[in-house]
């Protein structure tokens, strides 16, 4: 048996630093929002000519006045990503190609064109942070149904933390926000849970099995219990995940990236911090046949 | 747990192999109404493109006020009320009328059988809200009065993309609504939007009117620039002949000037206006106007009574076809902006489709693999469950003819990864209830027992996860959240029907076995 109870301080103090290095720079760093969000216009090019590169397109983009563009590879040398903000100018793109197509003769292929108006991207970002929080709270109400006050608390403060850590790695890294990023935080809830609850599940089986066992080492019998469950469930996931990773393509990179970043913080926080809530809360036998009885 | 009943057998495996043949169903064609189906793919597989237009209904709320005036001014009239002073401002008619009047006007704006302020007895509430403060008034659309208008604008406007649309031939386009001032284009298989877009800019409202030299005539005149930008006219706001009043419009080859123009034909009241004004005006130059810009404004030489006519304008032969398409079509009743447009070219979508089934095919075969190295004879039948949850997963999908995107897919990988969540806790259940219990039979009953209240939870908090995406998701995003829902129902029918089945043909077989997990 592995003694995950030696190292809860240990962890929660991690984790507590984690929270607050991550909220801070939430809080300064602030997240890099894609176009969804932001609104703007994005482009992806495939050139035929392998001696156009990433600055020699951005000269060329520089003069056409679009504001801030932003050039990079994507993927691959000859794949480019263009982005800049919100232009009032409806032929943007049109005019792009044209000018493209003068300066370096036909040798671009727009694969993907993306424009999002500033009335847009406010709704997709409202609406992101409605079905997040709505999430969140069906989340809590389905678990305070399940279990005890001081289960569902562990659950939540679990599942904030998760979503927390996850965004501000995002926000550390510099790593793009758009509408798959949501999809990934609201599948990583949905993880997180998940797992949290599997091992509940247990500890609160064994309550009713032992009545002479401290939660702190009842804790870590139910962990132990339930570790290879935990273990095997998350390792197949990551394949999964690193395979949409390596194999899916651009487009679902950081959609993965954030999955598998959620789904380890999940695994770890349902060991460390869920269970801890519960030792702090000082939950007993007492707790479990009380609610039982009503 | 472990008790399968004949009839039960033979149901999951019918409902199994139905699953099966529709999910096969995307790859060979059957014959068949029933069978052939297909899953769709969404724009970013197929390529093509996504527009979101909003109607611009201020002009429209404007317009409307504006002839307001007229009737409002012409009702009270009758009723020897005068009204002085209209003023249109910020979507507000104002207007200022004697004390004697001010019950009169205010009692008709608020009866509810009024006719210059309806809707009452439909909606409960009138079509104007009015304001009077030392007889001074303000006319404004009441809430109710501009959801209608919005409700009107948008099913006009959608008739007249649909139309649009239409005429440029594009395969399969679906337009909808969204919202009371929206309008949803998709348009598969499209890469370049560009023609649409500039088709659907257009709010192409067309009119002749002359040109003058007097801005101070009865109908007030207008300084109108030429559409290339050369010239400006002063024209009268007199309409003689407006698009309404066309019955068709094509391009031609005007052999004798050697350009492209667009030749139209009008209705009977049309063709009587025209004759009309050609003959009084003849010598006078009649601008064409569309969208506010003069696209030429010929002198008129002789009188047309024939009801058909052309206009040239220094066209190309695409651009007199988008103007005769756009004269065909009709005028929008408001402005449309493209308030939001994803476009995927064809070759991205195919990328995007290897990339996925690539990715699915590795993730599938190592989580296969893993597992059955973890599990052995068990794991084969974690296996064959999980198959068998692939093919159920995208045969539900076909059935529902339901759109595939790229998170779709995404969505399908993950559930392969979870899946297999449900038979570990129950074999890992199986596992401790065997340290305690010899006989093989009960300890599997009751890790199947044990274990299902986890599985339950497990998967209902994924699901309100997915419940909630599809419902605020949009695009692409809903695919996902579509396969990673149906997943879940998937897993668990595959788990408790396929694999458990599997699991009791083998146990029984082996109950003496030890070690058996």
């Amino acid at each position: 048996m592995i003694a995950f109870n030696k190292y809860y301080n240990k962890f929660n103090i991690l984790s507590v630093s984690l929270v607050i290095v991550s909220l801070l720079l939430l809080t300064f760093k602030g997240l890099n929002f894609g176009i969804d969000f932001k609104g703007g216009t994005l482009i992806e090019l495939r050139s035929t000519d392998s001696k156009i590169n990433v600055s020699s397109l951005r000269d060329n983009l520089s003069q056409m006045n679009l504001g801030d563009v932003s050039v990079k590879n994507f993927g691959n040398e000859t794949d480019f990503l263009i982005k800049f903000e919100n232009n009032e100018n409806k032929n943007v793109i049109e005019e792009i190609k044209k000018n493209l197509d003068k300066s370096f003769g036909n040798s671009f292929n727009f694969r993907r064109v993306e424009n999002v108006g500033p009335k847009v991207s406010a709704e997709l970002l409202r609406s992101g942070v409605i079905a997040i929080s709505v999430a969140l709270f069906l989340m809590l109400v389905y678990i305070w149904i399940r279990f005890e006050w001081q289960f569902s608390l562990g659950a939540i403060v679990a599942l904030f933390h998760d979503v927390i850590v996850t965004l501000g790695l995002f926000s550390l890294l510099g790593l793009e926000i758009n509408l798959s990023i949501i999809a990934a935080v609201l599948t990583i809830v949905g993880y997180s849970m998940n797992d949290t609850v599997v091992i509940f599940d247990r500890v609160r089986e064994n309550l009713r099995k032992y009545s002479d066992i401290k939660i702190f080492e009842l804790t870590n019998i139910s962990i132990n219990e339930t570790l290879s469950r935990t273990l095997i469930t998350s390792v197949t996931t990551l394949l999964a995940l690193l395979s949409i990773f390596f194999f899916g393509g651009e487009v679902l990179k950081g959609f993965s990236l954030a999955m598998i970043f959620g789904v380890i913080f999940g695994t770890y926080s349902s060991i460390y911090i869920a269970n801890t809530v519960l030792v702090r809360l000082n939950v007993s036998q007492k707790t479990v046949l009380r609610e039982d009885k009503n | 747990m472990l008790y399968f009943s004949k009839l039960r057998i033979i149901f999951i495996t019918i409902i199994s192999l139905l699953f099966i043949i529709f999910a096969l169903s995307n790859l060979f064609n059957f014959d068949n109404k029933i069978l052939n189906k297909k899953i769709n793919l969404g724009l970013d597989l197929q390529g093509g493109s996504y527009l979101l237009l909003e109607i611009d209904n201020d002009p429209v709320i404007e317009q409307k006020l504006q002839n307001l005036t007229v009737t409002i001014r012409n009702f009270f009239k009758e009723k020897n009320v005068r009204i002085t002073n209209f003023k249109l401002s910020n979507q507000t008619l104002s207007f200022t009328s004697d004390e004697n009047s001010k019950q009169t006007i205010l009692d008709e704006f608020a009866s509810e059988e009024s006719e210059l302020n309806p809707y009452y007895q439909r909606f409960k509430s009138h079509q104007l809200n009015i304001v009077e403060e030392n007889n001074f008034f303000k006319v404004s659309f009441s809430k109710q009065g501009i959801i209608n208008l919005k409700t009107s604008s948008q099913d006009q406007a959608l008739e007249i993309v649909r139309r649009r649309i239409d005429e440029i031939g594009t395969n399969e386009p679906n337009i909808l609504k969204r919202g009371n001032d929206r309008i949803l284009v998709e348009l598969p298989g499209l890469d370049d939007p560009m023609r649409i877009k500039s088709l659907l800019g257009k709010t192409a409202n067309l009119t002749f009117r002359f040109v003058t030299n007097d801005t101070e005539g009865s109908f007030g005149a207008e300084k109108l620039e030429f559409e290339d930008g050369t010239e400006e006219a002063i024209v009268s706001k007199r309409i003689i002949l407006s698009g309404e009043n066309l019955l068709d419009a094509q391009p031609r080859m005007d052999t004798e000037n050697n350009e492209t123009v667009v030749t139209f034909s009008l209705d009977r009241v049309g063709a009587k206006r025209f004759g009309k004004a050609t003959s009084t005006g003849i010598g006078k130059r009649l601008a064409i106007v569309l969208d506010g810009k003069v696209i030429s404004a010929p002198v008129i030489r002789d009188t047309i009574a024939t009801g058909s006519g052309q206009i040239s304008g220094g066209f190309t032969f695409q651009s007199a076809t988008d103007l005769a398409l756009l004269l065909r079509s009709g005028a929008l009743p408001a402005p449309l902006n493209i308030i939001e447009e994803r476009t995927v070219g064809p070759d991205l979508g195919q990328d995007s489709i290897n990339a996925g089934m690539i990715a699915l095919l590795i993730g599938f075969i190592l989580v296969i693999l893993y597992i059955f190295v973890k599990y052995k004879i068990f794991g084969i039948i974690t296996n064959i469950a999980l198959i068998l949850n692939l093919f159920i997963l995208v045969g539900i999908l076909t059935i529902f003819e339901a759109t595939l995107t790229l998170p779709g897919i995404a969505g399908i990988i993950l559930t392969v990864g979870m899946a297999v969540d449900a038979n570990v806790l129950i074999f890992e259940r199986i596992k401790e209830e065997l340290k305690s219990e010899k006989n093989n039979l009960i300890a599997f009953d009751s890790g199947y027992t044990k274990s299902r209240t986890a599985i339950l939870d497990a998967n209902i908090t994924t699901l309100l996860a997915a419940i909630i995406l599809f419902f605020m998701g949009s695009g692409p995003i809903k695919g996902f959240s579509l396969t990673l829902g149906i997943g879940i129902f998937t897993t668990l029918f595959t788990v408790y029907f396929i694999a458990r089945l599997l699991t009791v043909l083998y146990v029984s077989k082996n109950k003496e076995k030890e070690g058996l997990i």
